[in-house]
C-alpha cells in the first residue's frame, strides 16, 4: 500500500486516495473549436511509460482535494507530490 | 504415562503443568511450553504425515518455520484447522491432532503404492499423462488428482472467532528477536525511537536459547531476558512474540500476524484469536536469522532425520531427546554443539564429518569429550522405512564422488547440517536484490531499494561478536537519523566458541547399485533424479524448473531446499549458483489464516450500512430491504402472506389511483454555491441553465468526455448563487468527485463551491393524483394550487413547525411532490405523512412499486444508462443543447453516434400480454436460429404495468425507432425462456406527460 503526501493533509496511505489518471492531458478550452484529432487525443490517448509518470489522485476520503504525483510505475517510489495548481518539474 | 524421551531437567517448559492432548486418536500428555511437536517426541513418536506424492512415512525435520513434513489437521477451541505446522502450534489442553494425506491412516496409508510406483510418477507426470483425451480432463483427471494431492480439510463450519487488523507507525521495526534483533531495538530505543520488536517464536532471543555463549557474563538465555525486561519497561517499545512479519510491501508497509490466544487455555469474549498488523515504519532492521540446510542422501526423508540445529533446540529449548543413538552428519563445525549438547545428556553420538581431518575449537572440544568423530565421512542411504533403524555411511574419495569404504552402523536417528542459509526473504520482498556470498554459500541482501537493512546471520554473519555490532551500530545510527539523539552504549563482551570453515559440499553421491530417492524438497516430493529430468527435457531457467519440478513450491516455502536445488541445477549446468539465479520470494513469509486477513469485515461488518431516518419505521412496518450501493432501502412493504409481485402492484397501482409515499433520502445532494454556478452548471449538464429562475427546479443530464450518460437528476435554484443538485443513489459519490475535478482543475477560474449535503436532508416523495390534496392538509397555510407551485417549481415552508424544501418533481410521472426536512426529523415527517395521508389512501411504497412506475412510463434509469449509451439513445436527445458548449459534446458528433441503425429504447410487449420477460433477455429474429444466434438487442427494465394490467418491458434495440410494430423474440437461456414480443413505444403511459403538470 502507497504511503502519498497529500499537499494539504501530509502523509496518508493509499487507501485513502483513488486514481484519476494522466495529469498531464489538458482539457480543451470551454466554448472553442477542437479538431476531432485533439479531441481523441484528449479523451483516449494515454501514453502508458514505465518509469516516471505525473498522475492525478484525490485524497477522498480526506481534503477532497485533487493533488498531483509523480510516481515511478514500475517500483511504485513518489518523487514528488504538489497541488494540482503547482507544477512538478 | 513415562515419556521415554523427556531429559530430567534440561529445557525451558514448565514441568509443573502437564498438558493432555490426542494424536490420531491416542491419548498423551506434554507441558506447558511444549509444541505439538516437542510432546510427540518427547513421546516416542516421530511418524506424524505422508508425503505429498508418494505417501512416504515423514516425520518432523525442524524445529520451527523451516518444518516441511509435520503438517498436521488439529482441532482445538471448537474448531478443526489444517496444515497447521507442528513445530510452532503450542500444545493447549484438550487439543486434538491428527495426520493429513493418508487413507485409511498414518500406519497404514494406501498411497503409499505411488511410492512402489514412483518410477511411474517422474518430474512433470501430471503433465504428460492426464494430456488426452481432453474431454476427460474435467471428469475423471482433475477430480481424481485433487482427490489423491492437498493436505489437510478445510472446515465448512462458520469461523466463529474474533480477528482483528491494527494499523500501527513507527521509526523502526525489528523483524526477529536475536542477538542482532535485540541489540538493534535496544540501541534504537535508547536514542528514544518508537521501536517494534517482532519475534515469531514464543520465547524471545533466537539463537540466545540454544546456542553455549555468553555475552557481559551472562548467559545468552539470561542477556536476552534482561534485553527484553528492559525494553518492555521503556513507553516506546512495543515488544511483540508469537508475531511474524510475512510481507515487505511498498513505502516501508509491512505486515505481521500475531498468534494472540491460540495458546491460551482461556479467553475473554473480546479477545481475537489472530491480530493482522500493517506496520508503516520509517526504517527496517531485518534480523530474521537463517536457517539451516541439510546435506541430500538416499532416504533422507525417513523419520527419525532432522536438522541438526533442530535436534539441539529439541534439547535445550523443551528438554527432549530426538534419539538415542544420534547419528551427526555435518560439512561444518555448527553441529559439533548438537552433539555436545547429547554428550551432555549422557547420549553418544557418532559424527561424520565430510571434511577431511582439521582441527578448531569446537572439534577439539568433541575430541577430548572422546565423541568418536569420522573424517572424510557421511551418510548414503538411510535404513528403516517408518523410523531411522540404521545408516549405510560410507569413506568418501578425495574427489568426493565416490567412497573408498561403506559400513553400515545403528542409530535411531541422524542429525543433518549442510550449513546456514541466511532468510533474505523479507529483504527479497522489498525489492532488495540479492548477491550471492561465495564464503557462506548462500545469497544475501546487495543494494536496498526502501529503507531495510539486515542484520545478523539474515546478512551471513555467522558469529555472535559481529552479529551484535552490527545490530547496536545499525539501530543506533539508523534511529538517530530519525530522533536527533545518540546515546552511546558499550558493545558487551563475547564469549562464543571459534567456528572453523564449511566444506562446499551439499549431496551425497550414489554408488551404482544403490537408487534410494534422495530428496531435495521434502514437501511437494521432489528428489535430485526430478530436477536431472526437468534439465534434459529442456528446462533451463530456474523459474521454469521450479514450476515443472514443484521445487520450493509447498507452503514451506522451499526454505530448506531451495538452495540445495539451485547448488544441483548449476552443478549439472556446469554453471555458478549466482549465473542460476534465485526464485523469486513472495509474501506470505508463512502461512496465515484467512481469518486474519478478512479481520472484522464480516457479516454486517463487510461494509457499512447506511439507513436512512426512517428506517426503523420501514422494519416496523414489515419492509423488505434491498441493497443500494450500502444503502437499505425498503423493497416492498408486506401484508399478510403476499409475495414480491403482488405487494409491489398493490403499491404501485396505490399511487396510479390514490396517493403514496416513498423514502428517497438515499439520493445523492449536492450543495452549489457561488456566483459561477450557472455557468457550471451549463457546462456540467447537456441542456441550458443560464435562465433558471431562483425557486425552479429543472430536470439534467450530466455526459462523460466520451459522450455517454453519466447520471440524471433535478436541480433546484435555491436562491441567486446556491443551487441543490440531486444525483442518483447509485451514482453520488461519482459526480461529486466529477464535479470536483472539474472545479479543481479544469476550471479552477469558476467561482462555486461543492459538498454533499446526502446525509443532511431526510426525503419523501408523495406521488398519485391525490397528492396534492394531501400537500394541502400536510402545509394548511401554504398555497399548493398548480399556479402557485406548478410543475418542477420550489418552495421553503414550515412542516408542522420544523423548515422543509418542496421540490414538486416527479419519478413516477405522476402528479408529484418531494419534501426534505433536516434528518433529524425525517421520522417525524414520515409519521406525519402517514397520519395526514390516511384520509387520502395513502401508502408506503418501495423500490419495486417505485421501478414499475418509472419503467412503465418509460423513465430511463441505471439499466438504460449502462455506460454504453449517448442521450439519443434513450430519447433524451432533446435535453441536449445545440447552442452551448458542455462536458462530452464534442464527442457526440462521432460516426458510429450518428448511424441510423443504432441502439435506440424501446417498449415491449408479449404477445400473449401474460408471460413476463426477463431482465437481460436477448432480442433475436429467430428463436430457432443456429447459435450463435444474431443479438439485436436486450431487455433492460421489466414490470408488471399497473396501468394496463399485463408485462411490459424497457429495451434498447439496434435501429429501435423503426421496429416499432414488429414482432420478435426475448430469450432467456439462463431463466430457459423464450417469449414473442412486440416492440411498441417506450413511453407507455401517458406518454404526453399530461399528469405531472396536472
Amino acid at each position: 500500500m502507497l504511503y502519498i503526501k497529500c499537499p494539504y493533509c501530509g502523509l496518508r496511505a493509499q487507501k485513502e486516495f483513488s486514481y484519476g489518471g494522466d495529469a498531464t492531458v489538458k482539457r480543451p478550452n470551454i466554448n472553442e473549436e477542437v479538431s476531432s484529432e485533439d479531441w481523441d487525443n484528449f479523451v483516449y490517448m494515454r501514453k502508458s511509460p514505465r518509469g516516471k509518470h505525473i498522475e492525478l489522485w484525490q485524497h477522498i476520503a480526506g481534503c477532497r482535494q485533487w493533488i498531483k504525483v509523480q510516481r515511478d510505475t514500475a517500483t511504485h517510489e513518489i518523487f514528488q507530490t504538489a497541488k494540482v495548481t503547482e507544477e512538478i518539474r | 504415562m513415562s515419556q521415554p524421551f523427556r531429559l530430567n531437567k534440561e529445557g525451558l517448559i514448565n514441568r509443573n503443568k502437564k498438558i493432555s492432548f490426542t494424536f490420531n486418536g491416542k491419548k498423551l500428555f506434554g507441558y506447558e511450553g511444549d509444541t505439538i511437536a516437542s510432546a510427540l517426541i518427547a513421546n516416542g513418536i516421530h511418524l506424524v504425515g505422508r508425503s505429498f506424492k508418494y505417501h512416504r512415512p515423514r516425520g518432523f525435520f525442524g524445529a520451527g518455520v523451516e518444518e516441511p513434513n509435520a503438517k498436521l489437521q488439529v482441532e482445538f477451541n471448537g474448531h478443526s484447522e489444517p496444515n497447521v505446522n507442528a513445530t510452532e502450534m503450542e500444545l493447549v489442553e484438550g487439543l486434538s491432532a491428527t495426520s493429513q494425506n493418508c487413507w485409511p491412516s498414518v500406519n497404514f496409508d494406501v498411497g503409499a503404492i505411488n511410492n512402489f510406483l514412483k518410477m511411474f510418477f517422474p518430474a512433470g507426470f501430471y503433465y504428460k499423462t492426464f494430456m488426452w483425451p481432453k474431454s476427460f480432463w474435467y471428469k475423471i483427471y482433475e477430480p481424481f488428482i485433487r482427490k489423491a494431492a492437498g493436505l489437510g480439510v478445510a472446515s465448512i463450519e462458520k469461523d466463529k472467532e474474533r480477528y482483528e487488523h491494527k494499523f500501527e507507525y513507527c521509526d523502526l521495526l525489528v523483524t526477529g528477536s536475536g542477538p542482532s534483533g535485540l541489540a538493534s531495538a535496544y540501541a534504537a530505543a535508547k536514542n528514544g525511537a518508537k521501536v517494534i520488536l517482532a519475534e515469531d517464536k514464543p520465547r524471545f532471543g533466537g539463537t540466545l536459547l540454544t546456542d553455549d555463549v555468553s555475552i557481559d557474563n551472562l548467559s545468552g538465555k539470561d542477556w536476552a531476558e534482561k534485553i527484553i525486561s528492559e525494553l518492555k519497561s521503556m513507553p516506546n517499545v512495543t515488544v511483540k512474540n508469537r508475531s511474524q512479519v510475512f510481507g515487505y510491501y511498498d513505502h516501508n508497509m509491512l505486515v505481521m500476524f500475531e498468534r494472540v490466544s491460540d495458546h491460551l487455555e482461556k479467553k475473554s469474549k473480546f479477545t481475537p484469536r489472530q491480530r493482522l498488523w500493517y506496520i508503516r515504519a520509517k526504517e527496517t532492521i531485518l534480523s530474521t536469522g537463517s536457517i539451516e540446510r541439510p546435506i541430500v542422501f538416499g532416504n533422507n526423508d525417513t523419520p527419525g532425520i532432522f536438522l541438526s540445529a533442530a535436534a539441539k533446540e529439541y534439547m535445550k529449548v523443551y528438554g527432549v531427546l530426538v534419539g538415542k543413538k544420534p547419528l551427526i552428519f555435518t560439512n561444518n563445525d555448527s553441529a559439533y554443539e548438537t552433539a555436545l549438547e547429547f554428550k551432555k545428556n549422557n547420549v553418544e553420538p557418532i559424527i561424520l564429518d565430510t571434511r577431511e581431518e582439521h582441527s578448531s575449537e569446537l572439534i577439539d572440544e568433541a575430541k577430548s569429550k572422546g565423541i568418536d568423530i569420522r573424517f572424510s565421512h557421511g551418510v548414503i542411504v538411510a535404513n528403516g522405512y517408518k523410523k531411522v533403524k540404521s545408516a549405510k555411511i560410507g569413506k568418501l574419495n578425495k574427489d568426493k564422488n565416490s567412497f573408498e569404504k561403506i559400513e553400515t552402523v545403528d542409530c535411531d536417528c541422524i542429525c543433518v547440517s549442510g550449513f546456514w542459509t541466511p532468510s533474505v526473504h523479507l529483504a527479497s520482498q522489498s525489492g532488495n536484490k540479492l548477491k550471492y556470498e561465495e564464503k557462506i554459500d548462500a545469497f544475501i541482501p546487495d543494494k536496498k531499494k526502501q529503507h531495510e537493512t539486515s542484520v545478523g546471520a539474515a546478512n551471513g554473519s555467522f558469529t555472535l561478536e559481529e552479529s551484535l555490532k552490527h545490530g547496536f551500530e545499525n539501530g543506533s545510527n539508523l534511529s538517530a537519523k530519525i530522533t536527533d539523539t545518540k546515546t552511546e552504549i558499550a558493545i558487551p563482551n563475547v564469549n562464543e566458541k571459534k567456528y572453523g570453515a564449511h566444506d562446499k559440499f551439499w549431496c551425497m553421491p550414489l554408488p551404482k547399485n544403490e537408487n534410494s530417492k534422495r530428496f531435495v524438497d521434502f514437501q511437494n516430493d521432489v528428489s535430485v533424479s526430478d530436477i536431472e529430468i526437468a534439465l534434459r527435457e529442456g528446462y533451463r531457467s530456474i523459474e521454469h524448473v521450479k514450476r515443472y519440478t514443484t521445487l520450493g513450491m509447498a507452503t514451506d516455502q522451499g526454505r530448506t531446499s531451495n538452495l540445495n536445488g539451485l547448488q544441483l541445477v548449476s552443478n549439472i549446468e556446469n554453471k555458478i549458483v549466482p549465473e542460476v539465479g534465485h526464485t523469486t520470494f513472495r509474501p506470505p513469509f508463512t502461512p496465515i489464516t484467512i481469518g486474519t486477513i478478512v479481520g472484522r469485515e464480516v457479516g454486517m461488518e463487510y461494509m457499512p450500512t447506511r439507513k436512512t431516518p426512517m428506517h426503523e419505521w420501514h422494519e416496523k412496518n414489515n419492509a423488505v430491504f434491498v441493497d443500494a450501493g450500502a444503502w437499505k432501502r425498503p423493497r416492498y412493504y408486506k401484508q399478510g402472506s403476499e409475495t414480491l409481485f403482488e405487494a409491489s402492484k398493490r403499491e404501485a397501482k396505490n399511487v396510479r389511483e390514490n396517493v403514496g409515499i416513498c423514502d428517497v433520502t438515499t439520493l445523492g445532494k449536492i450543495d452549489i454555491k457561488g456566483p459561477d454556478a450557472a455557468e457550471f452548471l451549463n457546462r456540467v449538464y447537456t441542456n441550458a441553465w443560464m435562465k433558471l429562475p431562483v425557486g425552479k427546479a429543472r430536470y439534467g443530464l450530466m455526459l462523460r468526455e466520451d459522450g455517454i450518460v453519466m447520471d440524471d437528476g433535478t436541480t433546484t435554484r435555491i436562491s441567486e448563487n446556491h443551487y441543490h443538485m440531486t444525483t442518483t443513489t447509485a451514482q453520488a459519490a461519482n459526480v461529486l468527485s466529477h464535479l470536483e475535478y472539474y472545479l479543481q482543475i479544469v476550471w479552477p477560474e469558476l467561482n462555486v463551491n461543492v459538498v454533499s449535503t446526502t446525509e443532511q436532508w431526510a426525503g419523501a416523495a408523495i406521488a398519485g393524483p391525490k397528492s396534492r390534496d394531501m400537500l394541502s392538509k400536510l402545509y394548511t397555510d401554504l398555497d399548493v394550487s398548480n399556479d402557485a407551485l406548478p410543475f418542477m417549481g420550489y418552495k421553503e415552508a414550515e412542516f408542522f413547525g420544523v423548515p422543509s424544501r418542496i421540490f414538486r418533481i416527479s419519478f413516477s410521472g405522476e402528479l408529484a411532490y418531494e419534501i426534505n426536512v433536516k434528518s433529524d426529523h425525517g421520522i417525524f415527517m414520515w409519521e406525519k405523512m402517514m397520519e395526514v395521508g390516511k384520509e387520502f389512501g395513502n401508502q408506503p411504497y418501495g423500490t419495486e412499486a417505485l421501478s414499475t412506475l418509472r419503467i412503465e412510463m418509460g423513465h430511463v434509469a441505471g439499466p438504460e444508462l449502462d455506460g454504453r449509451t449517448i442521450p439519443s439513445d434513450v430519447s433524451l436527445n432533446g435535453l441536449v443543447s445545440k447552442k452551448k458548449d458542455f462536458i462530452g459534446k464534442n464527442s457526440l458528433g462521432r460516426e458510429a453516434f450518428n448511424v441510423e441503425s443504432r441502439q435506440k429504447i424501446v417498449g415491449l410487449i408479449p404477445i400473449d400480454r401474460k408471460s413476463s420477460i426477463p431482465e437481460g433477455s436477448h432480442i433475436v429474429q429467430d428463436q430457432n436460429a443456429k447459435l450463435p444466434n444474431p443479438k439485436l438487442g436486450h431487455v433492460s427494465s421489466s414490470c408488471w404495468s399497473v396501468e394496463n394490467n399485463n408485462p411490459f418491458s424497457l429495451a434498447i434495440m439496434k435501429d429501435g425507432k423503426n421496429m416499432i410494430g414488429k414482432k420478435f423474440f426475448a430469450v432467456s437461456p439462463l431463466k430457459n425462456k423464450s417469449i414473442e414480443v412486440e416492440v411498441i413505444s417506450s413511453h407507455y403511459v401517458d406518454p404526453e406527460g399530461k399528469r405531472v403538470r396536472s
